[in-house]
């Protein structure tokens, strides 16, 4: 069962075989073009797997947009080192809920996709760190592995290509910071989920020093499909150097919430309103963040814009991870900015001094402002302690902290001063918003 | 040029190795870029944010503590942009750090103190509550007070890094991350308090020091440690004429930032309330406060009497006298009494080594070496235990060259966790493991050996031939107990041999035969406890004890001269390996005299001419008689170790090594001395074990 009706407004390329009966199984998995693609990669050169994914323009889809292609093309693969092909499940920026999805629907897309990374970079070993709370997906992604191996598609000689391959899941413990790349990494290796200092970067010293390929759930899912239809298809399905189809978590005060699989460069508002079934009781749009809670929010005059990376960044945003939050007239934003910062603050791994303590002082900050004991000051305070956090933090999870709060401050200044001189927040007997 | 790589800093034109940190370039010319979590040696962190520099073409801050320098970079460390981050990130360490500055041991020498004069805000922005924690106590010693942490990590990674211990981790997460001990609430550990002084803040403080005083109404004296051999330099902080702290202020010893649980906290046997102020005589039996002169008119006539009639002395000397005392001990044995009879403890077999040696310069190591050299070899000894110092330039030499390290002891030791090969023999047989060694040896650059008193007589021999049979350079350290066990040999506190190990004509007996010698009529023993485990065979000897306590061999005694610490006077001593340092008085205790002066008032109540007793005379003639001891003054003056060279030549030798043993003192036992410090009797791993180490922690472990 669907967690939420397809929209006819679907491009299905990841999510093809969502909905289809057992999906989860390998049985029908191969009915439907399954490891195809590893086969078809099995007779390329590394390079030309490595090209094809170069040519589909397909970007990393946990945030960040690398193009994932040269990503793994600085992968050195004549180290004489093992090589490890990562997966980066640990999904816990809030608004996003594709990569469960995707995991949950169809397992052996993504062993494939890390199959196919292994090939294109010499790499038998691979690890899927999942976060902890997806405890059930842990199960249902250890039984597909085993499947994998029943059948021959893991383990020595797969299909007698020659190529060897070993899977293995790793349980997070509950913190958002390891689905930072070099956090996961020392998570991974039994260490504190602390980030790394880079460079070096994982493709050069990653998984227990050797040179590790580290992309997000979606990005794997999407090399079959670049490998099968070519990558010049894929890349004709979104913008120019936005390749592909997006899972989009919409999220928030739409009739019709849910993960749906646009091409790149959709547009946000038809998004909205024809994806997800326009503002939830006809109200009005207040204001969106796009790609998740690190994201800066956008207002609703803003919104009107193409859903890629590069039309995103240029509105002064983020694509991120595809988390979608709606927010409608009646939302706070004082106190969405709160309980964006509320996470983070609980969050931060306290490495660094300007994440662990710039946080909890927002945190407190915003909760004693949205509590109505604001002062004037606080305002451009709030946004100026977001400012020394940001680009001075060790990892990116204090700008992700910043980046939301900075925004909010200066799109929704007015909001800000409703609360000032002990006025109750206007919105708190309608409010309704809940983020996480 | 490949070896050199150009850039600018501040306007400067600075080279440096490629390689190198941008915080460690600025260094060399002069332009200090602040940090608290960078410390050289250290694993980089980047977490305290404040070494952030402007550099060219990068459009972010860099941390100067992670960013290697670059052809043609340009930094600017002082431009308003990183004023304004500095200030940031100050203003967000204070933010949860409790301003009790002015009750706050590090107040007055706090780095967050000194930067936030230099960078701070003036006012704080901060209107919440602040996160509270309780303070808690690890240890004796270690107390650990979380709200001040700035989580530097410096404590974490010092311990585990250069100690070994690896006693400290971070729990949780966020702002109520926190140190933690290893043991859940206390630790268990070397109780190095390594962790204390490398401190920024406050957060650790000492439990001997704490609420003591503050920094800067303390007088602060350079002196050298008064336990091992290892020949740390410690900075007492006295006041009142009390030691209240020792430390590695200056980092300026051949200890560097290295100090263990002795050099730094177990200073406090000399204000032990048992210390001996006034001589004692034996008066009806009983051992009775008298007067100096009294005391030393009665040993003098004794004396004086004894040696008319041809009467025999035995002359014990001390492992922890300085070298100026011994010299002129053995002297006033030799010259004033007539007497070979003298001896001290032996730990360490040096005259052998020295003539095994013979003929050749440049082969005894420095503690520097151990830190240097491309491998080393230990044989015998538990090192982090017996010789702290070693093993943490040992340690520090792995961590920083990838040196290789080799063992051959009787049990687990601390250096099998990174050492190439650890041999485990049964006691007796380290010289034959080596053979198994020996095709690694051979492959190695160079090599320093560190044998312990496993290896002594004839063995020592066969151990240099078997260093000449690898055919690379080969240097020796011959471990020895206590703070001048080395300069006890070396000033000739031997039967046999006089200073800079010349032979004597008619040897004396050892300190075995004296304790036997049923005829001894004069039984004089100057800083040590023979009688501990042992008894005087003559029953009607006159018995004189120089000693800080009333030790089992004082209390034996007919005189007792309540003698001055190591930290009570000046002079020299000499390490392990050789080499001399300058010993500083620190602070005085009422009563008591050094060494020195209780023998040159002896000597001149005896109307014997040994002539002055002042350190720095007696030092002058060590330098112009001793061979090897002409060692450079302005180095030792300026608290520098200058190597002794001792005789290169043939050694009369001692033909029974079995005299020689070590005390096998741990980190937490110091001979008799160590009885009397508080701190070492308190701490948990009192008194701790020698090669037992991975026998315990594993199954404790959670």
């Amino acid at each position: 069962m669907l967690y939420n009706e397809p929209s006819p407004l679907e491009v299905k390329v990841l999510s093809r075989r969502f909905g289809l009966p057992d999906s989860q199984s390998i049985n029908t998995y191969l009915a439907h073009e399954g490891y195809q693609a590893f086969r078809k990669a099995a007779a390329m050169t590394p390079d030309d797997i490595i090209n094809e994914v170069k040519i589909s323009s397909l970007r990393g889809r946990g945030g960040a947009g690398f193009p994932t292609g040269m990503k793994w093309s600085f992968v050195p693969r004549n180290s004489p080192k093992p090589k490890y092909i990562v997966v980066n499940a640990d999904e816990s920026e809030p608004g996003t809920c594709k990569d469960r999805l995707l995991m949950e629907y169809d397992p052996h897309q993504l062993i494939e996709g890390m199959m196919i990374a292994g090939l294109a970079v010499d790499a038998h070993t691979g690890y899927i760190y999942i976060r902890g709370e997806y405890r059930y997906l842990i199960n249902l992604m250890d039984r597909a592995i085993a499947e994998a191996y029943e059948r021959g598609y893991l383990g020595k000689n797969i299909q007698g290509t020659g190529f060897d391959f070993d899977v293995y899941t790793h349980t997070g413990a509950g913190a958002y910071e390891c689905g930072e790349e070099s956090a996961l990494l020392e998570s991974l290796e039994g260490k504190r989920g602390i980030p790394r200092i880079r460079p070096p970067f994982p493709a050069v010293s990653g998984a227990f020093q050797c040179p590790t390929v580290l992309n997000n759930v979606e990005t794997y899912c999407a090399v079959p499909a670049i490998i099968r239809d070519g990558g010049a298809a894929f890349a004709a399905l979104g913008t120019p150097k936005n390749g592909g189809t997006r899972l989009f978590c919409l999220s928030g005060h739409v009739n019709r919430p849910g993960v749906y699989e646009l091409p790149m460069g959709f547009n946000l508002l038809r998004m909205i309103n024809e994806v997800g079934g326009g503002v939830r009781g006809g109200k009005k749009l207040k204001a969106v963040i796009p790609g998740g809670s690190s994201c800066p929010v956008l207002k609703a005059e803003e919104c009107d814009l193409a859903m890629d990376f590069d039309t995103v960044a240029q509105a002064k945003s983020m694509l991120g991870s595809g988390g979608v939050v709606v927010m409608d007239e009646d939302t706070c934003m004082v106190k969405a900015a709160l309980r964006i910062m509320k996470f983070y603050a609980h969050e931060s791994c306290g490495w660094c001094i300007p994440c662990r303590e710039g946080t909890i002082w927002l945190r407190k900050l915003l909760d004693r402002f949205h509590a109505g004991f604001g002062q004037q000051g606080d305002i451009p305070l709030i946004g100026e302690v977001a400012k020394n956090m940001l680009g001075r933090t060790f990892c990116p999870l204090g700008d992700a902290a910043a980046m939301p709060t900075i925004s909010f401050v200066e799109k929704f200044y007015d909001e800000f001063e409703a609360h000032l001189d002990g006025k109750p927040c206007p919105y708190e007997e309608v409010n309704r918003f809940a983020l996480a | 040029m490949a070896d050199s790589v150009n850039l600018t800093i501040d306007g400067k034109a600075v080279q440096a190795a490629p390689g190198t940190l941008v915080i460690d370039a600025a260094k060399k010319v002069g332009i200090e870029i602040p940090a608290f979590c960078y410390w050289e040696g250290l694993t980089l962190q980047a977490a305290c944010r404040m070494c952030l520099v402007e550099v060219e073409r990068m459009p972010k801050l860099m941390t100067a503590c992670t960013l290697t320098v670059a052809e043609g970079m340009v930094v600017r460390t002082e431009t308003p942009l990183v004023a304004e981050a500095r200030k940031s990130m100050l203003e967000f360490v204070l933010t949860n750090h409790p301003l009790d500055c002015p009750v706050c041991d590090k107040g007055g020498e706090c780095e967050l103190q000194d930067m936030t004069f230099r960078y701070g805000a003036g006012e704080g922005r901060f209107d919440e509550m602040k996160v509270h924690v309780d303070e808690k106590q690890w240890s004796p010693v270690v107390y650990f007070d979380a709200p001040r942490c700035i989580l530097c990590y410096r404590c974490v990674r010092i311990c585990d890094e250069g100690m070994g211990v690896d006693a400290l981790g971070v729990i949780y997460r966020g702002v109520v991350s926190e140190i933690a001990p290893n043991k859940e609430d206390h630790l268990q550990c070397d109780e190095c308090g390594m962790c204390i002084d490398i401190c920024p803040v406050g957060a650790l403080t000492s439990g001997m020091y704490r609420y003591r005083t503050r920094p800067w109404e303390m007088e602060h004296t350079g002196t050298i440690c008064a336990h091992c051999s290892n020949g740390c330099k410690t900075t007492l902080g006295t006041r009142n004429g009390q030691i209240i702290r020792g430390n590695n202020r200056d980092k300026s010893g051949i200890n560097g930032e290295f100090l263990c649980i002795k050099g730094r906290y177990a200073f406090d046997f000399n204000s032990h309330p048992e210390r001996l102020q006034s001589p004692l005589m034996r008066i009806g039996g009983k051992l009775e406060p008298v007067s100096w002169s009294r005391a030393i008119g009665e040993v003098a006539r004794r004396f004086t009497e004894i040696r008319e009639r041809g009467g025999r002395f035995g002359v014990v000397g001390s492992n922890r006298t300085s070298n100026e005392e011994n010299y002129y001990l053995q002297k006033f044995a030799r010259q004033g009494l007539g007497t070979n009879n003298i001896d001290h403890r032996r730990t360490g077999d040096v005259p052998a080594l020295i003539d095994a040696l013979a003929g050749r310069t440049g082969v005894l190591a420095t503690v520097k070496d151990v830190y240097t050299a491309k491998a080393s070899l230990v044989i015998g000894s538990d090192l982090a235990q017996q010789h702290p110092l070693l093993a943490y330039q040992l340690r520090a030499n792995w961590r920083h060259h990838q040196s290789h390290t080799y063992t051959v002891t009787r049990g687990p030791v601390r250096e099998d966790k990174y050492s190439v090969h650890g041999v485990r023999v049964e006691p007796g047989a380290e010289l034959g493991a080596l053979e198994s060694l020996r095709d690694q040896l051979k492959a190695e650059p160079e090599l320093v050996i560190l044998f312990g008193d496993a290896i002594k007589g004839e063995a020592v021999r066969r151990l240099v031939e078997f260093g000449d049979s690898l055919g690379i350079p080969v240097k020796y350290i011959c471990l020895v107990d206590y703070s001048n066990s080395r300069g006890a040999v070396d000033m000739g506190l031997l039967p046999h041999l006089g200073p800079g190990y010349q032979g004597v004509e008619n040897p004396g007996m050892s300190l075995p035969e004296m304790l036997a010698a049923e005829d001894l009529d004069a039984f004089w023993v100057v800083g040590a406890n023979p009688l501990e485990h042992n008894k005087l065979a003559a029953d009607r000897a006159f018995v004189v004890v120089h000693d800080l306590f009333l030790t089992e061999t004082a209390e034996r005694a007919d005189v007792v001269f309540p003698a001055a610490s190591a930290y009570e006077k000046n002079g020299t001593v000499t390490n392990v390996c050789g080499e001399v340092q300058h010993l500083r008085s620190a602070v005085q205790t009422m009563g008591v005299k050094t060494d020195l002066e209780i023998l040159g008032l002896l000597s001149k109540e005896m109307r014997i001419n040994l002539g002055m007793w002042t350190p720095e005379s007696v030092l002058r003639e060590i330098r112009q008689t001793v061979r090897g001891y002409n060692v450079a003054l302005p180095v030792i003056a300026a608290g520098g170790a200058a190597q002794s060279l001792p005789l290169n030549g043939r050694v009369t030798l001692d033909s029974r090594p079995e005299l020689i043993q070590s005390a096998g003192d741990t980190l937490f036992t110091s001979g008799t001395l160590g009885r009397y410090s508080k701190t070492l009797l308190s701490v948990l791993e009192y008194p701790g074990v020698l090669y037992g180490e991975a026998a315990e922690p594993e199954a404790d472990r959670r």
